[in-house]
């Protein structure tokens, strides 16, 4: 049998929720082998995973246990529990910007040097700084955030300016619900964002460099902390002779701080509302001094860049977007996670082939997260890049990709992205401010049963608008899923509208419950727990008292309840 | 300044660190009372109405005392498609709050978060930090009342 060298534990955020702490523990106790905590390898669904290193390789285990068998197993290298990557998504997956993500301890600074860290940023200074700009210019990357601004073009910008103090920024204010990928890299190699910010502080000549990670990210606010604490020790953050103020901020839950200019302010300690641009943040940004702010896969990107050469980089992608791209999968598919594919990889390729979700199942997939549209599944074979997504009416954003399955109900999902932006809207700008609100109750009404036709005429309208009448990003996004499912999910506004009918049997208001007796074994365990007593002794549901929560259809044993249209369940008065 | 907020001495006193200086008021006292406010106006010279102002902004700040075990469910995209809204309501009914409530004996305080950043595990809740996922209503319960059983 081969040797054991040690095992690895993924204890990411993803990986301590399922409970990979346990794990660590009774491993670190038990095992008798060096046990190293690593990242996040993106296979999320599996954890808790620990890789076990062993002189003839490494082998994976899946939904692991802190418990004696398991880890018996694991030592033995029993075959069961191991995680099989399908054939597929080896195919498609491109693993550069995460090749050491999950792989290396993300607190050891020698670690990351020992898999060539800092090699880029050491080659970087060998450079001038007009070199490194021309070097990320001819690489194509875009900003990652989203925007899909040519990150070389921003820093030559700054990089032009002369001013007392010159300001850099790592937008890690990931608020997109669905998305991951920037928790995930700060987490599994802060050290590789924090290289790409060096990088970018010689580059463009930047004295301050901070970074906007949200509160809700703890793990990686502290991995950022201790990776920053460690290039201080080697002196890393002196560059052009100067020493680097490094700050990281946390933000305090605003969607919107997402946006530079509101971002800017969220650091000024203000109120987090965007303003007017021009003047861009490169003119004036931070306390007015010339700012550039990137995202952290942009910097994640950055090491690469430098160290195989921007024509290289250039390699992989498309025409006009270049390199990979992380998407953070979730949703109806069977491998939800964290997946690295090269731009230009088909939707469906990203969602069948690497996400395994069955292809009978699936309705749509929304990109960009509630700022974004859903794509059909008869548009499955758009490549993803920034143009494509954008002539789709959705938008690339920062990655985050939720496959909705067959069984959702389109207005419901366009109801619920609005419930979001329309609350996150700072308001400021009236369109959006009022606007998105109007929406907002329109849809309440649709799915409530409560529409008119008239109401699918004025969100069709008024989306436009919105999207004309506001100053930033959230104003001018948000009303994409209405839009984006207005397009290609009419029949179901329509239905919603003049039929009163949500045929998902997704709307509350719409659908009925109704146990079937030929199912029933009695066990009563549904009449112990409804809420509202609802269910009586002879196992009818009263549908006048049911509040549609689900927990009869949850309970049952042998799947005797169900979601059915209204006015085919029973109604006591 | 009241001494009873003396530890905002170790926050920059600079416009900047305002937030920072929020949270780590919030951090201590767990929420930003009235004196709270006057505090952190008078430290970092700006008017009352301006902090108050930033406080109403961000959805973080709590002007309201939170319970001992802050109950957050995660309505993010993917935990909302996989029943995050039963989730709140399990939750709600367990502990007979709604939220942005705290109960009455100051044990449990609920709340709903955008996305805890737990995707593939959805739906998920967090208790003072510690994430739970993949829930359903027997896992929901059992949680809370083991946390109502250690008090």
């Amino acid at each position: 049998m081969a040797e054991i060298r040690k095992i690895k534990v993924g204890t990411a955020s993803c990986g301590l929720a399922a409970g990979a702490g346990a794990v660590l523990d009774f491993f670190r106790d038990h095992a008798g082998v060096e046990i190293e905590e690593v990242g996040c390898i993106g296979h999320c669904y599996a954890e808790p995973l620990v890789e076990v290193v062993t002189d003839a390789g490494s082998v994976f285990y899946r939904d692991v246990k802190g418990e004696q068998a398991c880890l018996d197993n694991i030592l033995a290298l029993g075959e069961t529990g191991r995680l099989e990557v399908s054939p597929s998504r080896r195919k498609y997956e491109m693993l550069k910007v995460t090749r050491l993500a999950g792989r290396i301890c993300p607190t050891s600074f020698d670690a990351y040097v020992a898999e060539g860290g800092y090699g880029a940023l050491k080659k970087a200074l060998t450079m001038t700084a007009a070199e490194v700009v021309d070097e990320v210019k001819r690489s194509g990357l875009r900003g990652r955030g989203g925007g899909g601004f040519p990150t070389g073009m921003k820093w030559q910008f700054l990089a032009a300016k002369q001013a007392e103090k010159k300001i850099l920024i790592c937008n890690a204010d990931e608020g997109d619900p669905g998305a991951f990928m920037d928790r995930s890299m700060m987490e599994s190699v802060p050290h590789q964002v924090l290289e790409g910010m060096l990088i970018g502080a010689y580059a463009t000549g930047a004295d301050i460099l901070f970074i906007y990670c949200r509160a809700e990210y703890p793990l990686a606010i502290k991995h950022i902390r201790i990776a920053i604490d460690q290039i201080r020790e080697h002196g890393l953050d002196v560059v052009n002779g100067k020493k680097l103020d490094i700050i990281i901020k946390e933000g305090a839950g605003a969607f919107v701080c997402g946006e530079e200019t509101a971002l800017i302010a969220s650091l000024e300690g203000r109120r987090g509302t965007p303003r007017f641009r021009p003047p861009f943040p490169t003119d004036r940004g931070w306390n007015d001094y010339p700012t550039s702010l990137n995202n952290v896969e942009t910097f994640a990107n950055i090491p690469l860049v430098i160290g195989e050469g921007g024509a290289a980089f250039a390699q992989v992608g498309t025409e006009k977007s270049k390199g990979t791209k992380l998407f953070a999968l979730a949703g109806d598919l069977k491998y939800p996670g964290l997946i690295e594919v090269p731009m230009g990889t088909t939707i469906g390729e990203i969602v069948f082939e690497v996400g395994g979700a069955d292809p009978d199942q699936v309705k749509a997939v929304q990109t960009g997260g509630p700022s974004g549209g859903c794509i059909p599944k008869e548009l499955f074979d758009t490549p993803v890049d920034y143009d494509s997504l954008n002539a789709l009416g959705a938008i690339m954003g920062s990655g985050g990709m939720i496959v909705i399955g067959t069984d959702r109900c389109m207005v419901e999902t366009a109801r619920y992205f609005l419930d979001f932006t329309h609350r996150e809207s700072c308001g400021k700008c009236t369109f959006c401010r009022v606007g998105m609100m109007r929406m907002y109750e329109t849809l309440e009404r649709i799915v409530a049963g409560k529409g008119e036709m008239s109401d699918i005429d004025f969100l069709a309208d008024l989306g436009p608008k919105i999207k004309k009448g506001s100053l930033c990003g959230l104003g001018q996004t948000a009303p994409n899923p209405v839009l984006a499912t207005l397009r290609y999910y009419k029949n179901e506004y329509i239905e919603h509208v003049r039929d009163k009918r949500c045929a998902a049997l997704v709307c509350n208001a719409l659908v009925d419950v109704k146990l079937d007796p030929e199912k029933c074994v009695k066990c009563r365990l549904c009449i112990r727990n409804c809420a509202v007593g609802a269910i009586s002794d002879d196992f009818v549901i009263d549908n006048a008292k049911c509040t549609r929560c689900n927990t009869c259809i949850d309970v049952c044993p042998k799947h005797a309840v169900a979601r059915v249209e209204k006015g085919e369940g029973y109604y006591a008065e | 300044m009241s001494d009873k907020f003396a530890y905002l001495s170790s926050v920059e006193r600079s416009r900047t660190y305002l937030i920072k200086g929020l949270q780590t008021v919030q951090a201590h006292d767990g929420y930003i009372s009235d004196a709270a406010i006057e505090a952190i106006a008078a430290y970092f010279s700006v008017p009352p109405v301006d902090v108050e102002g930033v406080v109403s902004f961000y959805a973080q700040f709590k002007r309201t005392r939170p319970g001992k075990y802050k109950v957050a469910v995660c309505d993010g995209t993917a935990c909302h498609i996989k029943g995050s809204i039963s989730i709140l309501e399990w939750v709600g009914t367990e502990l007979g709050i709604k939220p942005g409530q705290t109960d009455r004996d100051g044990l449990f305080s609920l709340e709903t978060v955008a996305c805890l950043g737990c995707c593939s595990l959805a739906p998920v809740m967090s208790i003072n930090g510690k994430v739970y996922g993949k829930l359903d209503r027997k896992g929901t319960v059992k949680i809370l009342k083991e946390y109502r059983k250690n008090g």
